[in-house]
């Protein structure tokens, strides 16, 4: 595997709620055109390190460095700037507007910023990525499920990100959905983006990830390509417990 | 910034209506030209209250201590020898000034939080003034000026125009566009790079500013003020009870709840003057159960009907 430049680091990031340590000395590297898998069993602190990278919450300790700056003390608002952007574990879109201008929030807003109708044709363009350039006048109400999705994801990568977080994108999508969501998330592999992933389908997980992180109860348990970690003891036993490792 | 068709239709409509309403004090009668003033000064500060709230969602009630603090401003500049132009923009520097520290204390509150603040806010503005007068002896103010009624209402009609061009450029605006993503979802707005708290309390401080000089500019009518009238908690009510009457989904709404409001406001204190809260009682429960998006919202569902049953015939 060839490795470019370290676009994202974690060095000792920890989050502490009280007396509950919910993400422990997470230690990675994120390299350019990288897809990273974030796994592990529920509970075990992804959805969290997710909330660190994109400023939703504050390390406790440790720092995230976006390209060697650190970014760690800033706003929500100012990583997100700086080209990390993310979408929901439960899909957040914008109720009162339309499919387009939820994406041209994005296109407004994001890492790299658009107006008037250099958004509106960005917009349009991500919207026909994620293959709903035709919908692009419906009221967000009047969406399936996965299409909620895609609008989400469209008004991510219309912020031009660095580096995108998807949180359980695949999450919730019948069998259908899925293989077109997978598709989807090849296709934006294959651009050559950065993306780190949170999952729990392990069918995505081999067939998008270039490397996984495996968490179990806070802490970084193993790190490799999909087929070694998957086959690794300890994170069959985080996974299964004790008697089938 | 190039203007549609449409932008300029409703340009010329509402120049038109202006220029219309600029007409009333030539009918010469007082009793119209004092029902002017009232409408024009709510028309003035539920407009503007609508440009934050409306988007954000954030109730404020705060209104009194910003048009109290504009009153109060003109009053005391004209005392220590200020020419009245010039106490207006001090007026609206005051009042940006006041919605910044508020914006910057309050702003992370949302929902009741933010209401009761800004309640509270007025009150104590209202304490510290008469707690000031108490001090210095006065009970209140005279405000001696040369000022007559017809000026008031022409002021305030340009200050409308003002507060109507404002909003409509912010609503083509960044600005307009961040608070409508703030308004829907603010954890969204933050993560697609929106500086929330920035964008809130600008809008807040137009908002202020405004009210601070409708304050000013009404302050020689009253010829004598003391804190109880200027900060009357009920004028923040009032503008409230009027903005979500007309409905803030639209720069236009508040002024179709405030004249319908203002008119029946005055037929009932005239002939039932003890019932005027039973008024507002009852047009805060036809908001809520009848119309929670105001006239504008029933204009617009009844145009949307109207749509369909073309489109079906």
């Amino acid at each position: 595997m060839t490795t470019g430049p370290t676009v994202l680091s974690l060095r000792g990031a920890t989050k502490r709620f009280g007396g509950l340590v919910a993400v422990n000395d997470m230690d990675f590297d994120v390299t350019e055109h990288e897809v990273l898998g974030l796994i592990g069993p529920n509970g075990s602190g992804k959805s969290t390190t997710l909330n660190l990278i994109s400023g939703a919450l504050k390390p406790t300790e440790g720092t995230i460095s976006l390209r060697g700056t650190p970014i760690s003390h800033l706003s929500a608002a100012d990583i997100a700037r700086r080209g990390i952007a993310r979408t929901f574990q439960l899909v957040r879109l914008l109720p009162s507007m339309t499919v387009l201008e939820n994406v041209r929030a994005g296109a407004v807003f994001g890492h790299r910023r658009r107006w008037g109708a250099e958004a509106d044709a960005h917009a349009l363009r991500m919207l026909a990525l994620v293959g709903l350039d035709r919908r692009a006048n419906a009221h967000v109400g009047e969406l399936t499920y996965i299409d909620t999705k895609r609008v989400e994801l469209a008004r991510v990568l219309a912020s031009e990100p660095k580096v995108l977080l998807l949180d359980e994108w695949l999450a919730g999508l019948n069998p259908t959905e899925l293989e077109e969501g997978i598709a989807l998330i090849k296709r934006l592999r294959d651009e050559g983006r950065t993306i780190i992933l949170v999952e729990h389908v392990m069918d995505a997980i081999r067939s998008l990830c270039d490397r996984c992180v495996v968490m179990s109860t806070g802490t970084k348990i193993a790190e490799g390509t999909p087929e070694q970690v998957l086959s690794d003891p300890e994170v069959i036993r985080a996974y299964l417990g004790d008697d089938d490792a | 910034m190039t203007l549609t068709k449409r932008d300029w239709q409703s340009i010329t409509l509402s120049a038109v209506l202006l220029a219309v309403a600029a007409c009333l004090p030539l009918t010469g009668d007082a009793y119209m030209l004092s029902i002017g003033i009232t409408i024009a000064m709510y028309a003035v500060l539920a407009t503007s209250w609508a440009l934050f709230s409306g988007p954000t969602h954030y109730i404020s009630l705060a209104t009194a201590a910003f048009f109290g603090l504009g009153t109060y401003t003109t009053a005391i500049g004209i005392e220590n020898g200020l020419n009245y132009w010039v106490t207006l923009p001090v007026a609206a520097i005051l009042g940006a000034v006041l919605a910044a520290l508020v914006g910057l204390a309050t702003l992370r509150l949302s929902g009741v939080y933010f209401v009761i603040f800004t309640l509270g806010l007025a009150e104590l503005v209202r304490q510290v003034v008469t707690w000031g007068q108490n001090i210095s002896g006065q009970k209140g103010l005279y405000i001696l000026t040369d000022i007559t009624e017809v000026h008031i209402y022409w002021q305030l009609l340009v200050l409308a125009a003002i507060v109507y061009l404002t909003g409509w450029a912010i609503g083509r605006s960044r600005l307009g566009f961040a608070l409508r993503i703030i308004g829907d979802d603010e954890e969204v707005a933050r993560h697609s790079g929106i500086n929330t708290s920035r964008a809130k309390i600008l809008l807040f401080m137009v908002s202020g500013a405004t009210a601070a000089v409708v304050g000013s500019m009404l302050a020689p009518r009253y010829i004598y003020i003391e804190p109880a009238l200027a900060f009357t908690p009920m004028l923040s009510f009032l503008v409230v009870i009027m903005a979500l009457l007309g409905g803030t989904g639209r720069l236009w709404g508040p002024l179709v709840g405030v004249i319908p409001f203002t008119l029946l406001w005055e037929a009932i204190s005239s002939s039932f003057p003890n019932q005027t809260t039973l008024l507002l009682g009852l047009s805060f429960l036809v908001i809520v159960y009848l119309l929670p998006r105001g006239f504008v919202g029933l204009i617009e569902s009844g145009k949307r009907k109207m749509r369909e049953r073309e489109a079906f015939a």
